[in-house]
């Protein structure tokens, strides 16, 4: 669990005069979850754009697989985003193809498989994202949150990318629908053993599958560790986040109590 | 990235055992090289087939899908297989992908003829449904119209003068344009056509009764179909699909009133007014290019337009505009409302709505002119 697969060195990003951040440093290995938290519009998805490179960024290094992602020619580009999947905070499923064929676009686009093999394919990741069979015919529109978000988990994982980059993933969903979720990665990344990088608002997750956990504050990554080390960083934002009424309630076992 | 090999796999057959061996990458990338080969060889495969692993370099869950699929097949076909030497990763891939049950059986498509027929009789049924929902509609619209009479308090002034404005000031121009340059067009053809014949001068009337009776408001109301019923469409819709009518229904407020009636007397008011605005351009444009082409001035123009003339053309192209005012807006408003929450379906059904009102304005027409004709105006 040494190997860095995405790196952030220094990075820089602005909208017009708004920094957005000004200096993020943060290593994420192979193999773990990482959570990145932070208040509401403290830049958290801002970053993970940036880092699929959907924002340009004022400065600094992305490196992600060794490799700085938007100064590669489209032809590197495509051979990056074979290897990684996104999961969008609503889904973002293609809501003209019913959810087979939104799990078959990057299998289509970049194997040479045969229809009947990534058929295949396609259901299998339709079971392992834990929807029922008879849901690969449906269209988004007639998913339901809680089945829209595990369709998108299942086109993330259409091609085995070795990283998965999650906005959100529980927002919206009832806390069963939320844990059911939860279990569904961890164990899906026990036996895929791929990287997670988990932007999220929701404590429950961070308790219960999280590696790692980077706080993102005044402009930067203000803490990064394991979570009992994160949560003893005296820094006020973090004390009311893991130490609100919220927050309390969410640790697995009382711990870290003044 | 280092290269990886790619996938291949090596067949050995016993006289009652088969071993296969695979080796390489069997990552998704790489699979297309050998998937049908290898399904293919579970069929020549002895009855005890053997699949040893220990080759391969690394393996996904769609490579390993692929074993699972072999595994299934010479199951189906009687075949005992087992699969040896998979490394502790591919073990667990091989157990997660195990569980996935099988897919359900695909029914055959219907032939062609018959998807046909099922495709002509939906759209006749679905068509005549919308027709007769588009009716009751209109009712309710009526209601609500003779409600807001009666309390007038219920009416939305602001809404109103907001489409008085958008519907018709700014409608104006583009209006304007197109019917001066049909009337100019008609002017053009008319006149070198009528010349082979030596009767340029029926070029006034020609422009005159085109324009008056049937193109000025014709395309005005096609121009404002395009142009506001598509926007009555996208506006209603895109407030359904943000939950904003059901947020007014809870609220007490009824949508009719609130969006349709504004809408739709909006039009009533301001279509009238845009095809006269039409004709008179609409003429203005024939007077120029008969002054052009025919050397005949304004006056001329105007004195020979007096001499034929029928008043009733004009009458008879007016008569029609709030006809198509009310089923451009009626159409717009009611397509909107069956958004049904995603934007796709906004896109959808503001087509749906801009071919409606132009296919209904037209068959409109058509009935108005053959009513004149039999009456004889």
């Amino acid at each position: 669990m040494n190997d860095v697969i995405l790196s952030l060195r220094n990075v820089k990003t602005r909208f017009g005069s708004r920094v957005i951040h000004d200096d993020v440093n943060l290593d994420v290995y192979k193999g773990e979850i990482i959570g990145v938290i932070g208040g509401s519009g403290s830049g958290k998805t801002v970053l993970l754009r940036t880092i699929l490179g959907l924002n340009t960024h004022a400065g600094g290094k992305i490196e992600i697989f060794g490799k700085q992602y938007h100064k590669l020619n489209t032809k590197e580009k495509h051979k990056i985003e074979q290897r990684w999947g996104v999961l969008f905070q609503d889904g973002a499923l293609y809501s003209s193809l019913n959810v087979m064929e939104n799990v078959d676009v990057a299998l289509k686009e970049y194997t040479k498989l045969s229809s009947a093999t990534r058929n295949e394919i396609a259901m299998l990741k339709i079971f392992l994202a834990g929807l029922p069979a008879e849901s690969a015919e449906l269209m988004p529109s007639e998913l339901s949150g809680g089945m829209r978000k595990r369709a998108s988990l299942a086109r993330a994982l259409a091609m085995d990318p070795e990283i998965l980059f999650l906005d959100e993933p529980t927002a919206g969903l009832d806390p069963i629908t939320a844990n059911a979720f939860d279990e569904l990665l961890k164990t899906l990344q026990h036996a895929l053993g791929f990287t997670v990088f988990l932007v999220t608002h929701d404590l429950d997750t961070l308790y219960t599958i999280c590696d790692r956990v980077a706080v993102l504050a005044e402009k930067r990554i203000y803490a990064v560790g394991k979570l009992d080390e994160v949560v003893k960083n005296p820094y006020p934002w973090i004390q009311e986040y893991f130490n609100g009424p919220r927050g309390r309630s969410a640790k697995p076992v009382p711990c870290g109590e003044k | 990235m280092t290269t990886q090999p790619t996938p291949s796999f090596d067949v050995q057959t016993g006289s009652d055992a088969t071993t296969i061996s695979l080796s390489g990458a069997w990552t998704t990338l790489h699979l297309a090289a050998v998937e049908r080969a290898f399904l293919r060889s579970v069929k020549n495969a002895a009855h005890s087939i053997a699949l040893n692993l220990t080759g391969i370099s690394s393996i996904d869950t769609n490579g390993a899908w692929l074993v699972e699929q072999f595994n299934r097949k010479a199951d189906a076909l009687g075949k005992s297989c087992t699969v040896t030497g998979a490394s502790e990763n591919a073990g667990v891939l091989l157990d997660t992908v195990k569980n996935r049950p099988k897919s359900p059986e695909k029914q055959k498509p219907d032939p062609f003829y018959i998807t046909l027929l099922y495709d002509i009789g939906e759209t006749v049924v679905t068509e005549s449904r919308t027709t007769l929902h588009i009716i009751g509609f209109l009712g309710e619209v009526l209601i609500a119209l003779v409600r807001s009479c009666i309390k007038p308090k219920r009416f939305r002034t602001t809404a109103f003068f907001y489409h008085l404005e958008h519907v018709g000031l700014r409608g104006i121009p583009i209006i304007a344009l197109l019917s001066f340059l049909i009337g100019m067009v008609l002017a053009y053809m008319g006149a070198q056509q009528l010349q082979k014949f030596g009767a340029q001068v029926f070029v006034i009337q020609l422009v005159q009764v085109s324009v008056l009776r049937e193109l000025g408001i014709l395309l005005t109301a096609i121009v404002i179909a395009g142009r506001s019923g598509s926007a009555f469409t996208a506006q209603i819709g895109a407030m359904v699909a943000n939950e904003e009518v059901r947020a007014m229904k809870t609220t007490g407020l009824d949508p009719v009133d609130t969006l349709v009636i504004p809408r739709v007397l909006a039009l009533l008011i301001m279509l009238p007014i845009l095809g006269f605005i039409a004709d008179i351009m609409g003429l203005l444009g024939g007077a120029l290019m008969v002054w052009q082409s025919l050397d005949i001035g304004l006056s001329g123009f105007i004195v020979r337009l007096h001499e034929t003339m029928n008043i009733n053309n004009f009458y008879v192209g007016l008569v029609k505009a709030p006809f198509f005012a009310v089923v451009i807006a009626t159409v717009g408003c009611f397509q909107g409302l069956q958004v049904t929450g995603s934007a796709e379906s906004v896109g959808r059904l503001t087509t749906t709505s801009v071919i409606e009102s132009i296919f209904a304005v037209i068959v409109i027409d058509a009935g108005f002119a053959i009513f004149f004709a039999a009456i004889g105006i």
